[in-house]
């Protein structure tokens, strides 16, 4: 089990090099010199020499893999074109936005996804299934951005009950902050609880055609001890799976719903970033999203050995 | 009819059927009583409704199943008059119930203990510890080792013999008054089934347990039964005690079922001048001959940097095959059998011996044409590619022979399906799904044998089968061995099957031969303790000296190994193995002593 | 080794099986997501051949106007007719998702067809990439791309097929995995057949239920994603109207004109309702194991 763990943990080694070597890729082909962004196009050939050599730009870009690779492990991710921050700070001060809002739409997700979805294959083919699945169906085909957009008419501009756009940290004003948050974890949590509540009642299927399933009961055991001690652990790990691709996905930063909220989440500064050609943020960003990403996964991948003692690899 | 522990009255079961949206019954007006410690089995081929009727008892019949009619009792309870919570007392506390895969019918992520102790606690109100006693003290009696750390695993780390025997403790735990088994030990070894059967028969008398066991193997249910039920179609065609129904049986399926069982109308008849037109010229040599082959696999590693674990599936075996003849390899899961078919027509790679074949070396650069050589596998439902029509399937097999015109290779195919009479006409635009079990079967042999190979693998060929399509198979390849001429490699467990069509049997454990003999001189009098073991624990269905059928275990005598020798087992050094003749074709593996 | 009741029964079905009606329209859930898969794509063929006003010409007499019987969908800003930019924007937006998934399950099942079955090395260093390139979750990597390609259709097809590749790699890698282990391509492989052969004949044909299923669902996270892009402004430039960018410019009049932002996000729900319905019945159809299976995307 330990050995599970350990090997787990060093094959996440390689995905990370691999990552690092696509995003500094990446960044390499966007368009356009970075040294002249910086400098805007007033400077003379001399500065954007110098300017050049002080990047490394001119030297080969295996080398400058190397240098770049070595600043970030240092924690040096740059400095921002446009503000002077650097992009290190950034990152965290957005971070916190964004952890907020997706660890309130997670847990409100799964509180009402997985019963739901353990309810409705237990009941499968009955009204109660069908609703299930067809709400589930109908909150999965609603973009993220328009139900924001239609949240934002119906309960700020119509009702007047929320602030429209914006953000107010919770530690500041509790109240008020709670109150800009109502909308965009509701967004957010509706479209996921449909992902989740679909993968749970699949799971569930499966395992409640199992022999073991029918042993249960054959033993004399009521169905709610079926449900809870046979069908849920085993019908809980693989979705586990997909609810931590889902939390480290929006950990990554919602850009749309991000955006259609204007909260100042990861997720927007990635895009601002875009738009302004602020590369060593969009850089910092994709780095510090996918590496985020991999070690969410991975954390999930060594949970799962709670629910399935048969880890192997 | 107060002393029946079950009775079941006029049960009438069905199910929707997807193509016709109609109710399709699959239990047809069935009667069954069980009396308090008796045991009876039902007996039928795959679609006879015969597990149908175990579940139905117990309520748990598959989503779309439903009882159209009839009483089943349980004591003086109708079970239709129970509510939910009724029923559960009676789930596990009165009738308790095994399942065929013991892999899938223990649960994965919970420990054994808990398993075991929550129908106690449920039902008989113990405490924890009391439970866990109970439930050390019933793994003992299944002679399970080290009970109490057993009771902390989870069912992973056990064999599916090992996880057969903690159901069945887990289930007789509870001492239930009826026990239903349902093809309790049909994914098991031979040796193992034994056990396992041996050690229940020995629990439910030990505790008055009625056993209705589901089986379609009629000899094992004769072996341990007192009555018998035949079923076929959803309907009893026969029911009666054991020995009735083997001497005497009345109905016309019943027989059919017993002139289908391998060994019960003697051997197919074999010329002796082995195949038409295959003159062997004197001093010629095996078709096929084996030496010192080894095929190791290699797992996967523990870290990047450490040697892969090997495992040696095959251990320097030798063997040779003559034209025309059937070999038999026999052995269980895991002796290496399969591997070794596969090593001979290079699907799996060697990694240490040769393999000629006719002569030729059939090394890297081999030079035999693969249609030489074919191979049937077991499972008639993979063995097809699904998305090809037969006339396809059968057509590839000639491929590679370039020298045939586009029409001689149709009149090929169509000869071909035409000898496993699988006329083109019919069947050729059909697809594998749209045939039963034994169609595709006759399917793998006509792809096998239209390109007119001199030697086939067949691995398993009729062990998914029904036992009535299992005899029509292998008198299929009976006479299209006679006249084609081809030798064969028989892979199966099946030590009445191998009686009946081999010429001769070689013993596999664990990767090495341990005997090979002409098959008369084998069933005779088998040597080596593991051929005896296992022709030991297959019943076996004979005449007795009145002529009437009896089932009975094969016994032999005592066999004591060649002087100055013991027998080879497993733990012994591979290289310490000698093979002794004992008879001419009859050679046992020993160790010097 | 069984003879159990696993088997099917020994009798054979004589006739093929008659089928009155495609199987789609034999079920509820099959006729309503093929309907309104039907007038999505409808559409998408109106605005490729006529639309009832020019969907990029101006007309500033006509700007803001309510939904009316000349204008069945109201005009924007611009005056622009928003019936005629809806249709015009289905085009757009299936043209790229169905592009985009073109391109990702050809290319995909290539990579994974070959990586799978011939395993060794090549599996290896496959794998390595497709996990690196898994890491970046939902559009990241098709932001990324988008920041490099700057905003058009090519750039959005190209990006959104960058980022489904993976996912497809690893379906037909571990759906060829599996069908590598049966019975008749070791056949093939006993009469002689070459690999690649078998792989083309025998392999990859086998693996196109998953993979129909996987199409479809990605084809519903594309259309998705596209019109996500665009919303940003990162995917198709505006005059050209996709459903995204016509949703993006109804932000900043969503008082005055609330039908603008209604009709586009109403239409990208009906087109991945349609899809998502057809997918669930195309799955209980194709391949029941892969219930479950979600498009990840947002």
């Amino acid at each position: 089990m330990w050995s599970y763990a350990l090997k787990r943990l060093l094959m996440t080694i390689p995905t990370l090099f691999l990552v690092s070597v696509i995003v500094f890729l990446l960044i390499r082909l966007i368009p356009g010199d970075p040294a002249e962004i910086m400098l805007n196009d007033l400077d003379s050939d001399i500065a954007l020499e110098e300017m050049r050599s002080e990047l490394g730009l001119d030297r080969p870009v295996p080398v400058q893999f190397v240098i770049w690779l070595g600043n970030m492990l240092s924690g040096d991710l740059g400095v921002s074109i446009n503000t002077g921050e650097p992009v290190l700070s950034a990152i965290a001060s957005r971070f916190g936005v964004t952890a907020t809002i997706t660890a309130l739409a997670v847990i409100l997700a799964v509180i009402l996804a997985v019963p739901a979805g353990i309810i409705a294959a237990w009941r499968q083919d009955t009204p109660l299934d069908y609703s299930i699945v067809f709400v589930s169906i109908l909150f999965l085909s609603l973009p993220s951005f328009w139900l924001g957009l239609m949240m934002i008419f119906l309960f700020a501009i119509t009702l007047g009950w929320l602030p429209t756009i914006g953000f107010v940290s919770v530690s500041e004003d509790f109240t008020g902050g709670i109150r800009y948050l109502v909308m965009p974890v509701a967004t957010l949590a509706l479209v996921e609880m449909a992902v989740i509540a679909r993968m749970v009642r699949s799971q569930t299927l499966e395992v409640l055609r199992l022999d073991y399933v029918t042993h249960a009961r054959a033993k004399g055991l009521s169905e709610a001890v079926v449900l809870t001690r046979h069908v849920f652990k085993n019908a809980f790990g693989p979705a586990l799976t997909v609810i931590g691709l889902i939390l480290g996905g929006l950990l990554g930063g919602a850009s749309v719903t991000e955006t259609v909220f204007s909260l100042p989440g990861i997720g927007r500064l990635l895009v601002d970033a875009i738009y302004a050609r602020d590369y060593p943020v969009l850089q910092g960003c994709l780095l510090f999203i996918a590496f985020l990403y991999v070690i969410v996964n991975l954390v999930v991948d060594l949970l799962y050995m709670v629910f399935d003692p048969r880890v192997r690899l | 009819m107060t002393h029946d522990v079950l009775a079941i009255d006029d049960l009438t079961i069905s199910f929707p059927d997807e193509t016709t949206g109609n109710r399709r019954s699959v239990v047809k007006s069935v009667d069954l009583a069980v009396k308090r410690g008796e045991r009876i089995g039902i007996v039928g081929e795959s679609g006879s409704g015969k597990t149908m009727i175990g579940r139905a008892v117990l309520g748990l019949l598959p989503a779309g199943g439903r009882i159209d009619g009839g009483r089943i009792r349980f004591g003086n309870q109708d079970m239709a008059d129970l509510g939910p919570a009724q029923l559960r007392r009676i789930r596990g506390a009165g009738i308790g119930m095994i399942f065929q895969e013991p892999m899938v019918s223990l649960n994965p992520a919970l420990t054994i203990g808990l398993q075991m102790i929550e129908g106690l606690r449920l039902h008989a109100g113990l405490n924890r510890r009391d439970a866990e006693q109970r439930a050390v003290e019933m793994l003992h009696r299944v002679r399970l080792p080290d009970p109490r750390g057993a009771l902390e695993r989870y069912p992973h780390s056990f064999s599916g013999g090992m996880r057969q025997r903690i159901m069945l403790a887990s289930v007789l735990l509870l001492e239930p008054d009826l026990l239903i088994a349902d093809e309790p030990t049909t994914a098991l070894d031979a040796l193992i089934q034994k056990e396992v059967l041996d050690l229940m028969l020995e629990l439910v008398r030990d505790l008055g347990t009625a056993l209705l066991l589901i089986s379609h193997d009629l000899p094992l249910v004769a072996r341990y039964m007192e009555r018998v039920i035949v079923m076929r179609h959803g309907a009893i065609r026969e029911a009666g005690p054991v020995a009735q129904i083997l001497t005497a049986p009345s109905d016309r399926y019943t027989r059919t079922l017993l002139d289908a069982l391998p060994g019960s109308n003697g051997q197919f008849e074999k010329d002796t001048n082995r195949g038409v037109g295959e003159t062997l010229p004197d001093g010629a040599g095996p078709l096929v001959d084996v030496r010192n082959l080894a095929v190791a696999f290699e797992g996967s590693r523990t870290w990047p940097w450490s040697r892969p674990p090997r495992l040696q599936a095959v251990d320097d075996v030798s063997l040779t095959v003559q034209p025309g003849e059937i070999v038999a390899l026999v052995g269980e899961s895991g002796s290496g059998k399969t591997t070794l078919g596969r090593a001979i027509l290079d699907l799996v790679p060697v990694s240490a011996g040769s393999i000629r074949v006719d002569g030729e070396s059939a090394g890297r650069a081999r030079q035999i044409p693969r249609h030489a050589m074919q191979i049937v596998f077991q499972d008639p439902y993979s063995s097809l590619d699904p998305r090809m029509t037969i006339d396809t399937i059968i057509a590839e097999g000639l491929r590679l022979d370039r020298s045939l015109s586009r029409a001689e290779r149709r009149d090929r195919v169509h000869a071909m399906l035409e000898a496993v009479q699988m006329p083109s006409a019919q069947f050729g635009s059909r697809f594998p799904h749209e045939l039963s079990g034994g169609q595709r079967q006759r399917v793998a042999i006509a792809r096998a044998l239209v390109s007119r190979p001199r030697f086939i693998v067949a691995d398993e060929p009729v062990s998914a089968l029904d036992l009535t399509v299992q005899k029509e198979i292998l008198a299929l390849l009976a006479d299209l061995q006679q006249a084609m001429g081809f030798a064969a490699l028989f892979i199966s467990h099946d030590m009445a099957v191998v009686e009946e069509i081999a010429d001769r049997v070689v013993v596999l454990l664990h990767g090495r031969v341990v005997e090979a003999a002409e098959k008369a001189a084998f069933f005779a009098a088998p040597r080596h303790p593991y051929s005896r073991r296992l022709l030991h624990a297959v019943p076996e269905l004979a005449f007795g000296t009145d002529g009437q059928r009896v089932v009975r275990d094969r016994r032999y005598a005592e066999s004591e190994p060649p002087p100055g020798h013991v027998f080879a087992e497993p733990a012994h050094q591979r290289a310490d193995y000698v093979y002794v003749s004992v008879a001419e074709g009859h050679s046992v593996a020993c160790v010097a002593q | 080794m069984s003879g159990g009741d696993r088997a099917l029964p020994d009798s054979g079905r004589t006739e093929p099986r008659k089928r009155p009606w495609p199987w789609f329209l034999r079920r509820v859930n099959g006729i309503v997501g093929s309907v309104l898969l039907f007038v999505v794509f409808g559409a998408a063929f109106a605005g490729l051949v006529w639309t009832p006003y020019d969907p990029v010409a101006p007309d500033f007499r006509a700007r803001f106007m309510p939904p009316d019987a000349a204008h069945w969908m109201g005009t924007d800003e611009w005056g622009r007719d928003v019936f005629s930019r809806i249709l015009q924007g289905a085009r757009t937006s299936v043209f790229v998702a169905l592009s985009s998934v073109s391109l990702a399950v050809i290319a995909g099942t290539l990579i994974g067809g070959l990586s799978g079955f011939f395993g060794s090395w090549l599996d290896r260093i496959v794998m390595m990439l497709t996990d690196a390139l898994l890491a970046f979750p939902g559009l990241l990597l098709a932001l990324a791309i988008m920041a490099i390609a700057g905003p058009s259709e090519e750039g959005v097809i190209l990006a959104l097929a960058l980022s489904y590749m993976p996912s497809v790699i690893r379906l037909v890698r571990g759906a060829v995995l599996s069908i590598r282990e049966k019975e008749y391509v070791e056949a093939s492989r006993a009469m002689g057949n070459s690999a690649l052969f078998t792989l083309f004949r025998h392999v990859l044909p086998n693996c196109t239920a998953p993979l129909i299923v996987m199409a479809t669902a990605l084809f519903g996270s594309a259309l998705l994603a596209e019109s996500a892009l665009s919303f940003l402004g990162l995917g198709v430039p505006p005059p050209a109207p996709t459903w995204g960018n016509m949703l993006s410019e109804a932000r900043g009049y969503f008082v005055q004109a609330p039908w603008l932002a209604a009709f586009p996000g109403l239409c990208i729900s009906l087109a991945l309702l349609g899809i998502n319905i057809f997918g669930d019945a195309l799955r209980d159809r194709l391949d029941p194991r892969m219930r479950g299976f979600e498009g990840g995307h947002h």
